[in-house]
């Protein structure tokens, strides 16, 4: 075994081995918020397993996932060590150490803050300063990817950039000015406050620094999707990537059309003027072409392949795919959770129709669609692809796979639809209980009865997920083909240089930044009177507790 | 090995199977057409935007949350329902774990223009079955304008987490009818237990 396997190895235990406890911690929150009994009826624990939930599946799984991801595209597209292997196993352990303390925090029950930044509610400094270590050892690994494209380019000059390896570098960089907007929130407002050097915070600059994470950090966990699409679907499809051009104009796109509208999730906030939720609401708009058009090009990929499978007429071809390969059938079933989720963004990046359904249930199902279905479900490819490859031994078995992939995908739909229902009915977000005695409550019970089925039927996904990945590393060693990238129906000799690196696009990025959030960031220092409201600790016993409704 | 021959790793397929300036044909077609699709969709919501004065909370209106109960708009005998020469005035107070008055009546078909702010963290204030929805941070007042079309009973949950005890921040709003409204004394117009 190589070195660098060991490394996306180890990465990918840590997602997988974390993401299968957080799952369970899901089912017993919809459990919590059903009309049916829930084991442990307690709000208090409620929170903290919303915290530990999305803590770990938002940052930990993704993180974690990614980086293993990342370095085994460096070494196989590459063809060659990473460099740096050092450093990076230094950032597993840094990221692994702030896993520990994040997660031991919240489980002692003193940081149910639900894993989004937005003081003056504030959880221990623990919790904080574990996500901060999480987050800035993910740096080492953006540095390593960036460090390894351009060593190659220096070895290979004028050749392409393989597109696999231009992709996650797209990827790190887009983490990199993700991340930068909950750095600095955590560095700037939330670290000191946690310390106690200061009791008062700015709860507007807060948010508004956290909404440049909020959107982009959502195509960070896109991203290992969207490169599957492009360099491994078509490949196990049996055909060819249709364009590898508008592959790498896609990648770029998502860089810097992510990053400058984070905006739209504030529409409802009071802090931000209307002018520039505008301009961002629009900018948001531009977000979905490079999605319209991986929706193309990964078609017509598959239509190649279907087609010298022997597949006839306009849509025969899609019957005569080989949907008995994990790969394949992960993506049909990702971009159809990948349409309805986006179908439902549109409403949400909408001006005016955001406010029918802002921090509702809907809210909740939109980004369940989007992340956990469409991105999450080529997780599951990527690692049925990976492994045997890595380990050496093959997948035990493709059968089962497909079956847990069919059943994340039932379980999915089978959830959040009703949750989208239920917020269209006025259902709020992040509720640990509801009094289904009153009538507005009662008329959404049974949806939320549904949603709980499809829990189950998640839940049992995941655990067949960890059933093939456990059975397949304890099977026997064969020989197993080395992965290989989808090339593309007129592989490109040489590519402009703008497509072959991201230098103007990084200044793009910077000036749109600056433009989109220069003025709404700044007026909170220079333009607005002292707002700064006091810290809250999330542990201190309210004054009263209202029983309900 | 089934697995084996099925494998497309071992046949890989010819170059060019489709022509390059198809492929460029095709491409340029759909990116055309999406952004057309784009295009309509931004017309949209320019249009309903103006058209129907539709747009989110974005006064940018600072207030002191340390002060807030103490002196100027939000002290206590200043919240509940005014009624002025434009329509109807509620004026809100958020805090964990609920909003003070816990219930208010306004009359229907009137303009109603809610203004809230935050005596601590950070809540959300939802009217079910409305599009009535907005953030409420501490340091900043929040101001909505609806008119509801026919009396009713409306639940007011708060809609982002605001601690432990989160989950039973409720509130109502009473629509009444437009003439029984002026009859209501102001006390009665945040007491919602009689009716």
């Amino acid at each position: 075994m190589y070195p660098r396997n060991r490394l996306a190895l180890f990465h990918c235990w840590v997602a997988f081995g974390l993401f299968a406890p957080a799952v369970v911690l899901g089912f017993w929150q919809m459990l919590m918020r059903s009309p049916l009994p829930a084991p442990l009826d307690d709000p208090f624990a409620y929170y903290a397993s919303v915290t530990l939930h999305g803590t770990v599946m938002a940052y930990v799984l993704t993180t974690f996932f990614i980086m293993g991801f990342g370095y085994a595209v460096a070494a196989t597209s590459l063809g060659r060590p990473i460099r740096g292997m050092t450093a990076a196993w230094i950032g597993f352990a840094i990221c692994l150490l702030g896993t520990v303390i994040a997660a031991v925090t919240v489980l002692s029950g003193r940081a149910s803050v639900l894993y989004t930044f937005y003081p003056p509610l504030l959880a221990s400094i623990w919790y904080y300063a574990g996500v901060f270590l999480l987050v800035g050892g993910s740096m080492i690994w953006v540095a390593l990817m960036i460090i390894n494209m351009i060593a190659w380019k220096r070895d290979n000059p004028g050749e392409p950039v393989p597109l696999a390896m231009f992709a996650i570098t797209a990827t790190a960089l887009l983490w990199a000015w993700s991340a930068s907007g909950v750095v600095i929130e955590l560095l700037g407002v939330i670290l000191p406050a946690a310390f106690g050097w200061t009791t008062q915070i700015d709860a507007g600059l807060a948010r508004t620094l956290f909404s440049v994470t909020l959107h982009s950090i959502v195509y960070f966990w896109l991203m290992p999707a969207y490169i599957a699409y492009y360099t491994l679907a078509p490949q196990a499809a049996g055909g060819r990537l249709y364009s590898d051009l508008m592959g790498r104009l896609t990648f770029i796109m998502l860089l810097i059309f992510a990053v400058p509208v984070g905006v739209h999730h504030l529409f409802a906030d009071p802090q931000i003027g209307g002018g520039f939720k505008y301009v961002q609401g629009f900018y948001t708009f531009l977000v979905a072409l490079p999605t319209l058009l991986t929706v193309f090009s990964i078609t017509a990929s598959l239509e190649i392949a279907g087609r010298v499978r022997g597949g006839r007429g306009l849509l025969g071809w899609i019957g005569a795919l080989p949907w008995k390969e994990p790969m394949v059938l992960a993506i049909g079933l990702s971009l159809v959770m990948l349409g309805l989720g986006g179908f439902g963004g549109f409403i949400n990046m909408s001006f005016a129709m955001n406010s029918m359904i802002h921090n509702t249930a809907w809210v909740t199902a939109h980004f369940h669609l989007i992340f956990a279905g469409a991105a999450v479900i080529m997780y599951f490819a990527i690692a049925y692809e990976m492994w045997p490859r890595i380990t050496g031994k093959p997948l035990r078995s493709k059968t089962l796979a497909c079956w847990q992939l069919w059943l994340w995908f039932w379980g999915m739909l089978i959830t959040t639809i009703p949750w989208h229902i239920a917020g269209l009915m006025g259902q709020p977000r992040r509720v640990a209980a509801f009094d289904y005695n009153i009538p507005f409550v009662a008329r959404t019970a049974a949806l939320v009865d549904i949603s709980v089925i499809g829990g189950l039927i998640l839940l049992s996904s995941a655990i067949l997920l960890i059933i093939v990945l456990v059975r397949s590393h304890v099977g026997e060693r064969t020989v197993i083909v080395p992965l290989r990238y989808a090339l593309a129906v007129n592989p490109p000799a040489r590519v402009p240089a703008a497509l072959n690196g991201f230098a103007v696009w990084n200044s793009i990025l910077l000036v749109l930044m600056l433009v989109v959030y220069g003025y709404p960031i700044a007026q909170f220092l220079l333009v607005l009177k002292p707002h700064s409201a006091a810290v809250y600790d999330v542990t201190r016993q309210p004054a009263s507790v209202n029983g309900g409704p | 090995m089934a697995d084996e021959s099925s494998n497309p790793l071992l046949a890989p397929l010819p170059s060019g199977i489709v022509p390059q300036d198809e492929v460029d044909r095709t491409e340029k077609r759909w990116l055309l057409i999406m952004l057309g699709m784009l295009a309509v969709m931004m017309v949209i919501v320019v249009v309903t935007t103006i058209t129907h004065a539709m747009h989110p909370p974005s006064n940018v209106e600072t207030t002191d949350p340390v002060t807030l109960h103490l002196q100027g708009e939000f002290v206590e005998s200043n919240l509940g329902t005014a009624l002025g020469p434009d329509g109807v005035t509620v004026r809100l107070i958020a805090q964990q774990f609920s909003f003070v008055p816990n219930c208010v009546k306004v009359p229907a078909d009137t303009p109603i223009k809610f203004r809230l702010s935050s005596a601590d963290v950070v809540h959300g204030f939802i009217l079910v079955d409305t599009n009535v929805n907005t953030m409420v941070v501490p340091g900043f007042v929040s101001e909505v304008r609806t008119s509801f079309a026919t009396p009713g009973d409306y639940r007011m949950p708060c809609d982002e987490f605001c601690g432990l005890g989160h989950q039973g921040m409720w509130a109502r709003v009473v629509v009444v009818p437009r003439d029984q409204f002026p009859r209501l004394t102001p006390e009665q117009r945040t007491n919602c237990v009689s009716s």
